[in-house]
């Protein structure tokens, strides 16, 4: 094998090679394991919305001036959002890392941590903006009538996925057991799942309680889905968007922090 | 490193490394010409190279007819050359291999020593770490000795050996009584000996008609090594 002649192109930060090299590593995997993720993130949704709507929708008929279905269906557009990025982030990245030690092989190959987590982040939000939308789709099987709107739910999901990609990621780089998770899961969580306004509207809670959902991505992520498919409500929105990109910058860097210290020694 | 200043220009430094994990970190899920396929793009092989890359990683491996197995229904050993093959896909000028026969049978050991042989024949330079000195030997220009993170000696194995182990050995079985006496008796002489389990070797009896009875045989890196490390690991 002759020595090849290296041409040395620039190795800076956060090159498209070193990204699209991890993400073909997730399309590749993905072909192998796409049925069952299907299969979860679509089968989920439906019972979600089997149970609450059959079920409350049987005793409330409309809920903050929606029929209950339109209310469920949009609001658990966050719920599957949720359940694709933020868990596959954490227990997929704490897998990679400890047991199948893939990171390792990756990151012996030209790419930096940092590369190698908004990588993880991007699919993770692709996959989680595609299922974020299953929910709708289910919905409007049940009643749910199309809107223009609905098309700009997928970026939604988008970027809501890119935040909590980045936040399962950083709590995966934290941890240091599996059962640290059940500390967040538990105490983080359950109560963003449950003050975001996805299977009943948070005017009904407390003041404290809706105080704590308009710092709950998950809120702000039900809200805009509900607006996209119902009518935008200008300036509020816009801020809610600024929140989510917000959100998701900030655990951008802090996913990288964390994993560089851990795998970085 | 390979010219590289390091950590600074890590990342241009690991484009021309290969590195084979003693760990086995492939993906179980994939078939072997998947899991080469992620690697080339990883190395930044272009679209008109990828194909040709995955090829020769495959035929340098021997798992050509293996291509489209998934990597958990192989064999131990075709796991340990895919984990080879997969550091090669991008014709690295530097290769690490950490241990890479550990837990293997003889016959995979020597296949794998077939491929690293190879490749060091074709010129790409390979830094390998292995505790089976037999391998060393084997396949190392030059070897390095290290015991509790110091190098204590290094060189081309045949020097190493003539140099602290001589052409002979004279190895000398007994009962523990008899061996202690042995070496007793050796080290009156100013002999140099190391245990090895059920015998003592009298290291460096040339030629010369040492007045003990016992087999003769040819002086190894292995004779060194313990004698340079220590006969009892601390």
């Amino acid at each position: 094998m002759a020595a090849v002649p290296a041409p040395r192109p620039r190795l800076g930060r956060l090159e498209r090679p070193a990204l699209t090299g991890v993400l073909v590593r997730e399309v590749v995997n993905f072909s192998s394991y796409w049925r069952s993720s299907t299969f979860s993130s679509t089968v989920e949704p439906t019972i979600y919305l089997l149970a609450f709507g059959f079920g409350f929708g049987s005793l409330v008929s409309r809920v903050g001036g929606f029929r209950y279905v339109e209310f469920v269906g949009t609001g658990t557009v966050a719920t599957a959002v949720l359940f694709s990025s933020a868990f596959p982030a954490m227990f997929g990245t704490f897998v990679k890392y400890q047991f199948q030690r893939t990171y390792d092989a990756i990151l012996a190959a030209p790419v930096d941590t940092e590369e190698l987590v908004t990588a993880e982040a991007l699919w993770i939000a692709t996959r989680a903006g595609v299922y974020g939308c299953v929910p709708m789709l289910v919905a409007m099987a049940f009643g749910l009538d199309p809107s223009w709107g609905m098309l700009v739910v997928p970026l939604i999901a988008w970027i809501a996925g890119f935040g909590w990609a980045c936040f399962g990621i950083t709590i995966a780089g934290f941890a240091s057991s599996f059962e640290n998770f059940n500390y967040v899961v538990s105490a983080v969580l359950t109560p963003l799942f449950l003050v975001a306004g996805t299977f009943f509207p948070i005017s009904a809670l407390p003041r404290w309680a809706q105080i704590l959902a308009e710092i709950n991505p998950l809120h702000h992520c039900v809200e805009l889905v509900r607006h996209a498919v119902f009518g935008f409500h200008g300036w509020t929105d816009v801020a809610r968007v600024g929140a989510l990109l917000a959100f998701g910058v900030l655990l951008w860097r802090l996913a990288i922090y964390a994993m560089e210290r851990k795998l970085i020694d | 490193m390979l010219g590289f200043r390091l950590p600074n220009e890590s990342k241009a430094a690991r484009a021309q490394c290969g590195v084979v994990p003693q760990l086995d970190n492939l993906d179980v899920t994939l078939t072997v010409a998947q899991n080469l396929l992620v690697f080339t793009h990883l190395y930044r092989i272009g679209r008109a190279e990828r194909a040709e890359a995955i090829e020769r990683a495959l035929r340098m491996a021997n798992l050509v007819e293996r291509r489209d197995t998934r990597v958990d229904k192989l064999s131990g050993g075709m796991r340990r050359r895919l984990l080879i093959a997969r550091a090669l896909v991008h014709r690295p000028r530097l290769v690490l291999l950490d241990e890479p026969t550990v837990g293997l049978d003889p016959q995979v050991r020597q296949e794998l020593w077939a491929l690293i042989d190879a490749l060091r024949s074709e010129g790409t330079t390979i830094l390998m770490s292995t505790h089976y000195i037999e391998e060393a030997q084997r396949l190392a220009d030059t070897v390095l000795i290290m015991s509790h993170g110091q190098a204590v000696a290094t060189g081309p194995p045949a020097e190493l050996v003539l140099k602290h182990a001589g052409h002979e050995v004279l190895e000398v079985y007994g009962t523990p009584a008899r061996l202690a006496e042995v070496e007793s008796e050796a080290g009156a002489a100013g002999m140099r000996t190391r245990r090895t389990g059920t015998s003592i070797s009298i290291l460096g009896v040339d030629g010369n008609g040492y007045p003990i009875e016992g087999e003769r045989r040819p002086a190894n890196l292995e004779d060194v090594f313990v004698l340079l490390t220590g006969e009892e690991i601390g």
